[in-house]
């Protein structure tokens, strides 16, 4: 799993890869959290372009993220969420969180 | 029912090895011809079968976790998932969406919400101290399975 970060202002982007599982969601919350306790972002955004696979071990990954910004005053937004996801994250509850962006609002678009 | 085909594995209870057991059912199913998302709800139902089994079955300790899938007549999968850890004492409430023993973790209390709703059929048996046997069915849309 090779996740990246990125920076804008105050917002960190964080951009999951492969499959989230109990086992990898460990690793992948380790890193997010030194780095939201690092930088201190106002939004962090979570990528899921590249996540292939996810259980509800990403859902509790989201969950604690969500709560960590929270305490923080930040906000978190869940991006780019694949077809094969949808039906994951919805079943959560996430849905009425609104933190989900469709797909493709991730970006800012110019007309 | 006799099973119109048939396998079974077991490997210890490691975290690694939660990517290897739904990877393996997902590829034993394959031979039916399973739409995508028929392939998706079957691993991810499987993952939380086999995470309950390593976070909580076997809490602190490395055990052995049986599989055994049989695909039966009518492209019907039935994936039994086995533990001998320590077992569940109140079946139902484990069952209860978003009950967890285990908050810290960020265990979203989940697991057996996800596996009703990913899968036909969910039965769980368990016996403290002996362990927890889930079975979970699944009926394959597209094709007559013609092996």
């Amino acid at each position: 799993m090779i996740n990246r970060v990125s920076f804008n202002e105050n917002e960190m982007t964080y951009r999951l890869s492969g499959e989230i599982d109990h086992h990898s969601a460990k690793t992948a919350r380790e890193l997010i959290d030194s780095l939201i306790q690092q930088k201190k972002p106002s939004v962090l955004k979570l990528d899921f372009s590249d996540v292939s696979f996810m259980d509800s071990s990403g859902i509790g990954l989201i969950m604690g993220r969500y709560r960590m910004m929270h305490l923080y005053g930040g906000e978190l937004c869940v991006v780019n969420v694949p077809d094969q996801l949808e039906k994951i994250m919805f079943l959560s509850g996430l849905g009425a969180l609104g933190v989900i962006e469709k797909k493709g609002e991730a970006y800012e678009t110019v007309e | 029912m006799k099973p119109l085909n048939e396998m079974e594995l077991w490997f210890e209870s490691r975290s690694s090895n939660e990517g290897f057991a739904r990877s393996a059912v997902s590829a034993f199913i394959a031979q039916l011809d399973p739409t995508i998302g028929e392939l998706n709800d079957i691993k991810t139902a499987v993952s939380e079968a086999v995470t309950n089994c390593v976070v909580h079955a076997y809490r602190n300790t490395i055990g052995r976790i049986y599989i055994n899938v049989k695909i039966t007549e009518g492209a019907v999968v039935i994936i039994k998932i086995r533990d001998k850890g320590i077992g569940i004492e109140n079946v139902a409430q484990a069952m209860e969406p978003l009950f967890t023993t285990a908050p810290s973790e960020e265990r979203a209390g989940l697991g057996f919400a996800v596996m009703q709703s990913f899968t036909d059929n969910v039965n769980v048996r368990s016996s403290p101290g002996k362990g927890t046997t889930v079975i979970l069915k699944k009926r394959i849309s597209r094709r007559v399975y013609n092996g």
